[in-house]
């Protein structure tokens, strides 16, 4: 070593290069002031799940059936939902309550990926703070659904997907209805057998569970 | 990487149990020292990288094998398999890029488990076995310095054991999670109690 | 149940050494700033020399083993993200890797490809990290630890275009990755990785020929080759010391047999070593993610997985190339959706048994440095 001090005088230049070209490269000083300046978010990124409704009434448009997948798939157990039922006490499909635990949810988005009614997607808002932090942060039915336009907003890639996989899915059933009526009409015209007529499938009932603790 | 032929080992010690369904040397803790000092130094072995020791708990379970009887049939027989511990080393060898060699050290006693400590062979168990002792209650014969690692000195379970219970004397703040178990498990019975 | 061997109270103890002169016994941490997290070493010092060390941790235990055997195999991914925070991505793989031991389940080539770019990324932010702390535990408080951090926020944006979070990702799945990369994210991570070395050779003119680090760094902490290997030491801490073994190379996972790489190994194994072979291991990566990227294939990202993970009884060993070191997952079915046995190798709890030998007879300054130089994350040493 010729000169003891060169190592840290080069050392000096760059600091020096770095602060004098943060006046005017903006990738020298990437800092974002945060309160009065907010970094874009970007479209892909997750925060919290929330509750998607087709038309305007959040209760009537509600895509979740209340298959409670989602609630076994949760890792930290912060989802609950209890059925409704109608007055006769038979159960309806969709949640008549549907709570989750914003303090416990990880943002692991396992419920999103088994939602088979594409009914529940994550939210990308971050400025949640309360100022009670038990019940405040914890959503219920109401505080988690948002309209499918909401999900246009923060996801357009994802929710355009979604929309037109929906779409495709439902026009599959519709073909398979009329192919069904359709035959079942062929049959009833053609021959029809007393006594052995052919039971449509019955719908498939999402899998009914004993709640545990 | 190469797999590690068992067969060597077996010829040398003869009275060595191996298990075929996991690849594994089954050892006494008597026989220690003497298999891992020459595993380590053979050179078909040179065993000389200790990757990984875990602690299992096996509780006493019964287990339905389905064997042939007399007659010739396929018939399920249900037999009790005993409570037991084991430590499970992985093995490799960093100087001839082979492994892992996987070797069980298995006391059939859950009461007060013992087995021979590796420390002296391999450096690197010693933080590896204080986790098992702390979190299984194995002891390890001849470790410098058994001492709870995780857990805090004077706690007095072993939480890794299969039949741990948590107790409930938690000072845990009222946090959400009790509290909204509790109140949806209200809301449930709740329900419940209108339906018919 | 024997009784749990218990500890006499412990105190500031002043006793004296065979000279007379007092021995001091000062516990560092569990708040200190050059502990990296909450951990605490018990010092026994004469003078300023360290005649004595025990680490102590668990702090931040939260038996992530036990919730594991309580939870069904894919539940157990998004937690493997928080034992070492920092690199969530190469968690995901070491699980996915010993869960598809157990399962034999295909990887698509393009996931394969897909998992490659994202381990090397995440060893780019790992590395840049720890030398930023590591000069920070020299002195150099916070200059080259901010540039490191501009340079790693990069990496986190593409992450979280790419999974949806920064450092959480939960991207990696048995059998595959969770989604495509989204159109544009490979140009942008091209344009990152081809700016990368820019910053290397930055950071490298601004650190490794400072005489600051090269007093302070040089012949403190030595292991050597043996005892490296006898303490079973991984990553760039063995490799410092002169061992070649990389498990990218030995084990060949994934497909690491593809890519030209080298595997920079230390003469001497003290801490300036294990921080130049992180340095030069950057450029390495820099260079596997150019050759990813480049031969990245068009297909499926995702292999044929059942809907339902219940291995048959059995039990599988993984292990990958963490950025830390040897990161492994020790599974053991018995035949149910739920793990029987859920055991993780950190590879910097391991690394942390070497840490009483490195310091004995070094200063109180050469400790901090030392315990900087292991790459502790505290996450994952105490689980
Ligand atoms: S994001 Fe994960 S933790 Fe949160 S509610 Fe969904 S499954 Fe549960
Ligand atoms: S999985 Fe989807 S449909 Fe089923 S309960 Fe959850 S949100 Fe509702």
């Amino acid at each position: 070593m010729s000169l003891i001090g060169k190592g840290i005088l080069k050392g000096m230049g760059v600091t020096a290069k770095n602060f004098f070209q943060s006046y005017y490269r903006k990738e020298r000083l990437p800092t974002v002031e945060y309160p009065e300046e907010k970094a874009t978010i970007n479209q892909f990124s997750r925060n919290f799940p929330f509750l998607l409704y087709d038309g305007d009434d959040p209760v009537d448009g509600m895509r979740c059936t209340a298959c409670t997948l989602c609630e076994r798939a949760c890792p930290p157990q912060c989802i609950y939902i209890i059925k409704d039922k109608d007055e006769n006490g038979k159960a309806i499909l969709s949640p008549r309550i549907f709570d989750i635990d914003t303090s416990v949810c990880m943002s692991c988005q396992l419920c999103v990926e088994v939602c088979p009614y594409e009914a529940i997607r994550m939210d990308s808002a971050f400025e949640l703070s309360n100022e009670n932090r038990f019940e405040g942060l914890l959503l219920n039915r109401e505080e988690l659904l948002k309209p499918n336009a909401y999900y246009h907003e923060i996801h357009p890639l994802e929710a355009r997907e979604t929309d037109d996989r929906m779409a495709a899915k439902a026009a599959l059933a519709e073909a398979k209805k009329k192919a069904r009526q359709k035959r079942a009409r062929l049959a009833a015209k053609n021959k029809p057998p007393p006594g052995l007529k052919k039971t449509p499938p019955t719908r498939k009932k999402p899998p009914q569970r004993e709640k545990s603790e | 990487m190469a797999a590690i032929d068992h067969k060597g080992v077996i010829r040398q010690f003869p009275e060595l149990e191996w298990e075929a369904s996991s690849g594994s040397l089954i050892l006494s803790p008597e026989k220690v020292d003497e298999v891992v000092s020459w595993l380590k130094e053979d050179p078909a072995y040179r065993l000389d990288y200790l990757s990984c020791v875990s602690g299992v708990d096996y509780l006493e379970k019964e287990v339905k094998t389905r064997v042939r009887n007399e007659a010739g049939k396929m018939v399920f027989k249900t037999s009790l398999s005993p409570e037991k511990m084991e430590v499970v080393y992985h093995f490799y060898s960093m100087e001839k890029k082979t492994g892992p060699f996987i070797l069980k050290q298995r006391v059939l006693s859950r009461e007060n488990p013992v087995v021979t400590s590796l420390t002296p062979h391999y450096g690197g168990a010693e933080l590896m076995e204080r986790e098992v002792y702390d979190l299984f209650g194995i002891r390890f014969t001849g470790h410098p310095d058994l001492r709870r690692i995780l857990m805090w000195e004077g706690f007095q379970h072993y939480p890794m054991r299969k039949d741990y219970v948590p107790p409930n004397d938690y000072e845990y703040e009222p946090t959400p999670h009790g509290d909204v178990l509790e109140r949806a498990r209200e809301r449930r019975e709740e329900l419940e109690g209108q339906s018919p | 149940m024997s009784p749990v061997q218990t500890m006499p109270p412990r105190s500031y103890h002043i006793g004296k050494d065979d000279l007379g002169a007092d021995i001091l016994e000062v516990a560092m941490g569990p708040h200190h700033p050059s502990t990296h997290g909450v951990f605490r070493m018990d010092l026994k010092l004469d003078g300023e020399t360290v005649v004595d060390l025990k680490p102590v941790f668990g702090y931040l235990h939260r038996n992530h083993e036990k919730i594991a055997e309580d939870i069904t195999y894919p539940m157990s991914m998004p937690f493997t993200d928080r034992l070492d925070y920092l690199c969530g991505m190469t968690n995901n793989w070491a699980y996915a890797l010993s869960a598809e031991k157990l399962i034999e389940i295909k990887v698509p080539e393009r996931a394969e490809y897909i998992r490659v770019i994202v381990a090397e990324l995440t060893r780019l932010v790992n590395h840049c990290l720890l030398i930023g702390f590591f000069v920070n535990d020299l002195g150099a408080l916070g200059t080259p630890l901010l540039y490191a951090l501009r340079e790693r926020e990069k990496i986190l944006d593409l992450f979280e275009v790419l999974s949806g979070a920064r450092m959480m990702v939960n991207y990696i799945r048995f059998g595959g990755v969770r989604c495509d990369p989204p159109d544009g994210w490979l140009k942008e991570c091209q344009r990152i990785v081809d700016a990368f070395p820019a910053f290397l050779d930055e950071y490298e003119t601004l650190l490794t020929e400072n005489e600051i680090i090269i007093a302070r760094a040089q012949n403190v902490g030595v292991v050597t080759r043996e005892e490296a290997i006898n303490f079973s030491l991984t990553g760039p801490m063995l490799r410092a010391s002169g061992v070649n073994y990389d498990i990218r190379k030995v084990d060949r996972y994934g497909i690491y047999d593809r890519f030209d790489f080298k595997v920079p190994i230390g003469g001497h194994g003290d801490c300036y070593d294990r921080f130049m072979v992180r340095m030069l291991e950057m450029r390495q990566s820099v260079k596997i993610l150019k050759q990813a990227i480049r031969d990245l294939p068009e297909g499926e990202i995702m292999g044929k997985a059942p809907k339902i993970f219940r291995p048959a009884p059995g039990e599988a060993y993984g292990r990958i190339e963490a950025p830390k070191g040897e990161l492994g997952f020790y599974l053991i079915s018995d035949g149910t959706p739920i793990p029987y046995r859920f055991k993780v190798r950190p590879p910097s709890f391991v690394n942390l048994t070497a840490l009483r030998h490195m310091c004995l007879g070094h200063k109180v300054a050469d400790a901090v440095i030392i315990l900087g130089s292991i790459d502790i994350v505290l996450g994952e040493v105490d689980r």
